[in-house]
């Protein structure tokens, strides 16, 4: 026997309580420093050549900013989009459809881009 | 207990229905610059990989960014990358309990609105300064 007030507390109608708001919270706090010190790092290389983006991209620092960066802003992404779906799409196939597309968009962009920073840093 | 019922319910008035103002204009413009900068990851993403690959593929996606469409399509994404950079501080304010009379949440639009523009033109003025 469960009450209904213990059925909903912690969870709600999405049955994930407030996991999404904060992970959403959590990964615009991380953003805001990483992407302001990417586009300080982007702003630096106009113009640069191949070999001086290199250069650049292989110091300790930036890697790491970029690849922290990578990882809030995939997951930042993701539940943005899920949103956006879950909003706009009502046929439940196609939202299943949409939400996995999702993931896996969000995914291959971040290991996509943390493959070749890191193929840049260790394997040229 | 509460089992699911299928009753045909009232539909909440949609987005028509309402007269468009600037608060509601900047939750919308939030939405649509952050779906862009979802898609514009392609662009990173396009970029490190060229960097990673050749001296030849990077001289590719460096023309392309140079060339006016690729100007535009970076000046966009530049702007709303700020543009929902500081929608999400504006949301932060929010979180706080802070800024909802009717003028301040103007005024946090307005500033959205100019500091995102300003910003952007800074971010490009620096660019175009810097540039070797």
């Amino acid at each position: 026997m469960k009450t209904p007030l213990g059925r909903v507390r912690g969870l709600g109608t999405a049955h994930s309580g407030t996991e999404h708001f904060w992970l959403q919270r959590l990964t615009a706090v991380a953003n805001l420093p990483l992407l302001i010190g990417f586009l300080i790092v982007i702003v630096a290389l106009v113009g640069r050549s191949h070999a001086a983006v290199i250069s650049t991209l292989t110091n300790p620092f930036v890697a790491i900013l970029i690849l922290s960066a990578l990882i809030s802003v995939v997951m930042h992404m993701r539940i943005g989009m899920q949103v956006i779906i879950e909003d706009y799409v009502h046929s439940e196939g196609r939202k299943i459809l949409l939400l996995m597309a999702n993931t896996f968009f969000s995914l291959g962009i971040g290991l996509a881009a943390a493959y070749a920073l890191l193929k840049i840093n260790f394997g040229l | 207990m509460a089992e699911r019922r299928t009753i045909e319910r009232p539909l909440s008035p949609h987005l028509q229905i309402y007269r468009m103002t600037l608060t509601m204009a900047m939750s919308i413009v939030h939405r649509v610059t952050g779906a862009a900068l979802y898609f514009g990851t392609l662009l990173l993403v396009w970029w490190l990989i060229a960097v990673s690959s050749s001296a030849t593929q990077f001289d590719i996606v460096s023309a392309f960014f140079a060339s006016w469409v690729g100007q535009l399509v970076l000046f966009g994404y530049t702007w709303a990358l700020l543009h929902h950079m500081l929608g999400g501080i504006r949301h932060f304010i929010w979180d706080t309990g802070r800024g909802f009379n009717p003028q301040e949440r103007e005024f946090l639009a307005m500033a959205t609105i100019v500091g995102s523009i300003v910003l952007t033109l800074l971010v490009w003025t620096l660019g175009y300064m810097l540039k070797s």
